[in-house]
């Protein structure tokens, strides 16, 4: 309380002076008979002289930054397309430095070198074609290279990965991600919203999981039966409200029983084996040095963006929309830690677009691993395919060996409180037969 | 063009006895100062109210800002604006980080940039520098004030939203949790915005958000189009389509902007509203949202971004055309030099506004949309980059051999052609797909745009108000606190936002709550972020109380500054050929006529070094 008081009275008082010093700075300019629009000689060249200091000042800020933070901060890029997308973007770099420089010299330097000196008079100067056209030809010249090599990336980055490249989906919702790989056929099963169950948190389509569904939606506390139910038993009396809020639930939950028996009809029965080997994994994204990736991106609640940094990927992942990216992971993680010397580096996946509350804490460890222990990796799992943890009655297959197969998870309350403590461990590898992941192989 | 011109003339004879009248009569207060029809009273109505808010949106970002550099750590001055509700213990919530965040860029775009500076500086400026009496409508123009004046309020309050009340009023049903500001980002993407579930702002605060922006959209709306009347109205005899001054041009052309592009943003909010309240599906599919299994399907959360960012990039446009045009009039004036390349100035605003309605994809790059439509999209943003280049120059040349007299306007001039083009090549990075792909939604995006757009708008802005103060109040602003007031904010400004691009460098998403997350896996990029973030801040702070020289000045000169003389700043343009005392009609006698371009400043052969626009030429002389 005193605090404030004491800061209230300084900023009172501050008012005050400058309010006297203006008086009589006033009274002063008006003896000597000139208004607030006459600059005197000694402002002016003042002014000038520290527009100048200031841009060779921002130089050095500039320059100070860049010695210190430079473009190291997220590290050399870890994959194939990475290494291309630095390379050009350091070559914009270099031309937009120039650009800053040369016109930010320019501007400062003028503001310096012109201003009003007694005895001479502006240079009357009103257009001058040929210079006008040098500066519309030239950036449009520089501007088309950038162009050139940009689109021709760009066309490269998004185009079709190869037929030899490993699938995988990433799933996201408030606030987590989830990955399925496309197991031993490298094909994903299909996959509609409205199967999503507790079992079935991606809604994966198999015929036994629309039956599930089916069975969820009719069955249960919440359940279509129970609510009817409710809704003609005549002993029980609802308030307006809540009887509203029964009347919506049933016409939405007929509503999408009824989309579920249809896609019950034409559900291809060949297609369940599609899905049945598909690995899940939650926590750790691992990942084979060397190995192409096509990923596919889907989103259960609202729009998140699955951001690499280190990679140089990114892509939105939309309700109701596939979305898709590829690339070639090219340094392992434990070269990376070896070549940042921090023992505790790992890659990330981070959301990028803004998606409630715990918008900063949906990541996902990456993993690259070299080819033997991907494949161990992958052995460790042959439990946590789509079919057996499905069959597994009554819950998912939470104490699998690995640990990190499919976690029970609940639905996230609204807020966006998030239901387990933040804090991140280091990914689990125990399939590994060691504890962590750092090994110096290096000297 | 020249039908026009003479129509116009036919009009304004009839009329001038009319007007002329009215100068006469008693106004009440109400009438006067409230409900003015006034077009210099409208003006400074938007300015006042524009200044409030902008006071408002800064001060949000001093909140956040402590968080994000003092990550957890309890702070008193916290919780004295937020109280227990935001700031339990002096910590800011999540949630209520990004309410800040939107309500913050909101209000900064919309309200201080677009209705406060094209709204105060075309109100005041448009009859003014073309010898108009007032707008073509005086009633509509007061409505547009009213409307925005209204959203103003709505946006404002919105803050306060609490368990679906506002101060204890019950708006909607006891909803507990339903509480704080949009928080969806200032561009609202659905379904965030569109799900009172998935997060807490998105019920009573996003229906306000999108209220207030309906509104403010039909006052925009009404304003734009009496500006664009009055231009092509009402222009003095002698006032042609190529002897307005640049300012002028740029008013002209951001009203265009505004008319095609603001219903497009009008029609997705309404879109929008029928997603929240009537169960419709146009941006929403296959949604699951906390445990809820949603029947929309084959809506489309893309096409609300193509609405919106087809609004949107002309948006940015629109707060910036106006601070170029502001700056072209000072710039040339305070050099005592004709703007250099006239017409090309006219062409590249007229470039630019026609280029800022094909560009909107670049936004959009990495949202999913086909890949071939996000080249058309590289090839048309870099082309946007020519005739700006061209105005950098041409502003550049305008200073060589000028005779520069360094006024308060005139250093926040200079400041924004370098904020133009600090932020302005960062764009080429991008604007180029590829590289978008790495950095997109990054601090180094926020960095762009604040630099590009913000900074050179509000320097725009302030060079505005520090030259026109004289014609709006009749009084002069403190030169020396001026200085100052510029010397705090450049370099505030560029310590605040040059860093954020070695933030985004790191890998620094934007609208997070907490980087200290980064320690979890990559120390390089932790430390480099929380040691930038604390720089950031204290320039933010410092950049911040800077601004009280400001606002003491621009309060205490409107009461107390030096009376002002006639033309101050020795200008060419016809708005200094007015009396200082403020009268209905502008010119006691008749409208001035017009014989030249604004730009005549040390032309050969003349004594002076400025000869107003309603001077006839001289035996022999040639026009420019
Ligand atoms: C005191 C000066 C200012 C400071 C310290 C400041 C700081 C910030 C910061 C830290 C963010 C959050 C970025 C993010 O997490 O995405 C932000 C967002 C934003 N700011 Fe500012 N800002 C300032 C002035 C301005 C001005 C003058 C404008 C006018 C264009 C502006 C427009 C925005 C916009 C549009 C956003 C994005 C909001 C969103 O993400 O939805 N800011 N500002
Ligand atoms: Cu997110
Ligand atoms: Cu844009």
């Amino acid at each position: 309380m005193i605090t404030k008081l004491i800061i209230l009275l300084i900023i009172v008082l501050g008012v005050i002076a400058i309010a006297q010093l203006m008086r009589v700075y006033e009274l002063s300019s008006k003896l000597r008979k000139t208004g607030e629009q006459d600059i005197s000689d000694r402002d002016n060249n003042l002014n000038g002289r520290m527009m100048f200091i200031f841009v060779l000042l921002l130089y050095v800020f500039v320059i100070w930054l860049m010695m210190k933070y430079g473009w190291t901060g997220r590290g050399e890029a870890a994959s194939t397309i990475g290494k291309e997308t630095d390379w050009l973007l350091n070559l914009n770099f270099i031309i937009i430095f120039a650009v800053f420089f040369l016109t930010n010299t320019l501007l400062f330097y003028f503001t310096y070198k012109y201003v009003r000196k007694a005895g001479v008079k502006a240079y009357y100067f009103p257009h001058n074609n040929k210079l006008e056209m040098i500066w519309t030809v030239v950036p449009a010249c520089v501007l088309a290279v950038i162009i050139i090599l940009g689109l021709k990336k760009w066309n490269e980055a998004t185009s079709e990965s190869g037929k030899e490249a490993i699938r995988v989906e990433l799933f996201s919702k408030q606030f987590d991600w989830t990955a399925r790989y496309a197991g031993t056929d490298n094909k994903l099963g299909r996959f509609d919203y409205k199967l999503t169950t507790d079992k079935n948190e991606l809604g994966i389509m198999t015929s036994q999981s629309i039956q599930s569904a089916i069975d969820n939606m009719e069955g249960g506390v919440t359940g279509l039966d129970s609510i009817s139910f409710k809704l003609n038993d005549e002993n029980l009396v609802f308030s307006a409200i809540d009887q509203q809020k029964l009347e919506t639930d049933l016409s939405r939950k007929t509503r999408l029983l009824r989309l579920l028996y249809q896609m019950k009809e034409h559900h291809d029965k060949k297609l369940d084996k599609d899905a049945a080997d598909d690995i899940i994994q939650k926590d750790t994204l691992f990942l084979c040095k060397g190995r192409e990736y096509e990923f596919n991106f889907r989103a259960k609640d609202v729009i998140h963006s699955a951001y690499f940094p280190h990679f140089r990927a990114q892509v939105n992942t939309v309700p109701g929309l596939t979305t898709r990216f590829k690339f070639t992971p090219d340094i392992s993680t434990d070269e990376m830690r070896v070549k940042k010397n921090d023992d505790k580096f790992n890659y990330i996946l981070m959301c990028n677009k803004i998606c409630g509350g715990a918008h900063y804490k949906m990541k996902m460890f990456v993993v690259v691993l070299e080819e033997d222990e991907y494949n161990r990796w992958l052995k460790s799992k042959e439990n946590s395919t789509f079919d057996k943890i499905f069959n597994a009655a009554p819950a998912p297959a939470a104490e699998d060996a690995s640990a990190d197969a499919a976690e029970n998870d609940t639905q996230t309350p609204a807020g966006g409180e998030e239901k387990k403590d933040t804090t991140m461990v280091e990914p689990k590898t125990a399939f590994l037969g060691r504890k962590s992941l750092i090994i110096n192989k290096v000297g | 063009m020249a039908a026009i011109t003479h129509d116009s003339h036919g009009h304004h004879d009839s009329h001038a006895h009319h007007d002329h009248d009215h100068g006469h009569h008693e106004e009440s207060f109400v009438s006067k100062y409230i409900f003015s029809h006034d077009h210099k009273m409208i003006g400074k109505q938007f300015l006042i109210t524009a200044v409030f808010m902008g006071v408002l949106a800064m001060l949000l970002s001093i909140l956040f800002r402590i968080q994000l550099a003092w990550p957890g750590e309890s702070s008193d001055f916290l919780h004295f604006f937020l109280g227990d509700d935001w700031a339990p213990k002096g910590v800011l919530k999540e949630d209520m980080y990004l309410g800040l965040v939107t309500i913050h860029g909101t209000i900064m775009v919309f309200f201080l940039l677009t209705g406060g500076l094209s709204g105060t500086f075309s109100n005041i400026l448009i009859p003014l520098q073309l010898g108009a009496r007032d707008m073509a409508s005086g009633f509509l123009n007061m409505l547009s004030y009213w409307f925005f004046f209204l959203s103003s309020l709505i946006m404002f309050l919105s803050l306060f939203v609490h368990d679906g009340a506002i101060f204890g009023i019950q708006i909607t049903d006891a909803n507990v949790g339903d509480s704080g500001p949009a928080m969806a980002g200032w561009t609202i993407y659905p379904p965030l915005s569109a799900l009172p579930q998935a997060v807490s702002g998105s019920g009573l605060g996003m229906t306000m958000w999108l209220f207030s922006m309906a509104i403010f959209i039909a006052g925009s709306l009404i304003g734009s189009l009496n500006y664009i009347v009055t231009v092509l109205n009402l222009r003095t005899k002698g006032m042609t389509m190529t002897r307005m001054p640049l300012t002028i041009w740029a008013f002209f052309v951001t009203a265009i902007l505004g008319v095609l592009s603001f219903p497009v943003l009008f029609s997705a909010a309404l879109l929008l509203i029928m997603d929240r309240l009537a169960g419709t599906s146009f941006y929403l599919s296959d949604i699951i949202v906390n445990g809820e299994m949603l029947t929309n399907h084959g809506g489309s959360p893309l096409l609300f971004q193509h609405l919106f960012w087809f609004l949107g990039h002309p948006e940015v446009y629109i707060v910036l055309l106006p601070a170029l045009g502001l700056s072209s009039e000072i710039i040339a004036t305070n050099s005592r030099k004709p703007i250099f390349g006239y017409r090309a100035m006219i062409g590249s605003i007229l470039a630019i506004g026609f280029l800022s309605f094909i560009v909107w994809g670049h936004h959009m790059f990495i949202t999913g949309m086909n890949p071939f439509l996000g080249s058309v999209f590289v090839f048309t943003t870099l082309l946007i980059a020519i005739p700006s280049a061209v105005k950098v120059f041409n502003y550049i040349t305008t200073l060589w051999r000028g005779s520069l007299v360094l006024t308060p306007a005139m250093l926040f001039a200079i400041g924004l052609v370098s904020t133009f083009i600090t932020g302005g090549v960062t764009g080429i990075i991008l604007a180029d797909s590829a590289l978008d792909i790495a950095i997109h939604d990054t601090y180094f995006v926020v960095a762009h745009f604040h630099i590009v757009m913000g900074m050179s708008a509000v320097f725009g802005m302030f060079a505005g108000v520090y030259h026109w103060f004289p014609k709006m109040y009749g009084r002069m602003m403190n030169t020396r606190l001026g200085y100052a007031h510029f010397w705090v904010t450049i370099i505030g400004a560029y310590g605040v936002f040059f860093p954020m691009h070695f933030v985004g460098i790191a890998g620094a998403p934007r609208r997070y709550y907490d980087y200290s997350v980064f320690g979890q896996f990559d120390t390089d990029s932790y430390n480099m972020i929380m040691d930038l973030n604390v720089i950031v801040t204290v320039f933010a702070i410092f950049a911040a109380l800077g601004q009280l020289i400001f606002l003491f000045n621009f309060f205490y000169s409107i009461y107390r500054g030096p009376k002002a003389v006639q033309n101050p700043w020795k200008s060419n343009t016809l708005e200094w050929t007015t009396p200082v005392e403020h009268i209905h009609g502008n010119w006691p006698g008749e409208l001035p006529t017009v014989h030249r371009w604004p730009y005549d400043y040390s032309k050969p052969g003349a004594e002076e070094d400025f000869i107003p626009q309603n001077v006839p030429l001289a035996e022999g002389e040639e026009e420019h």
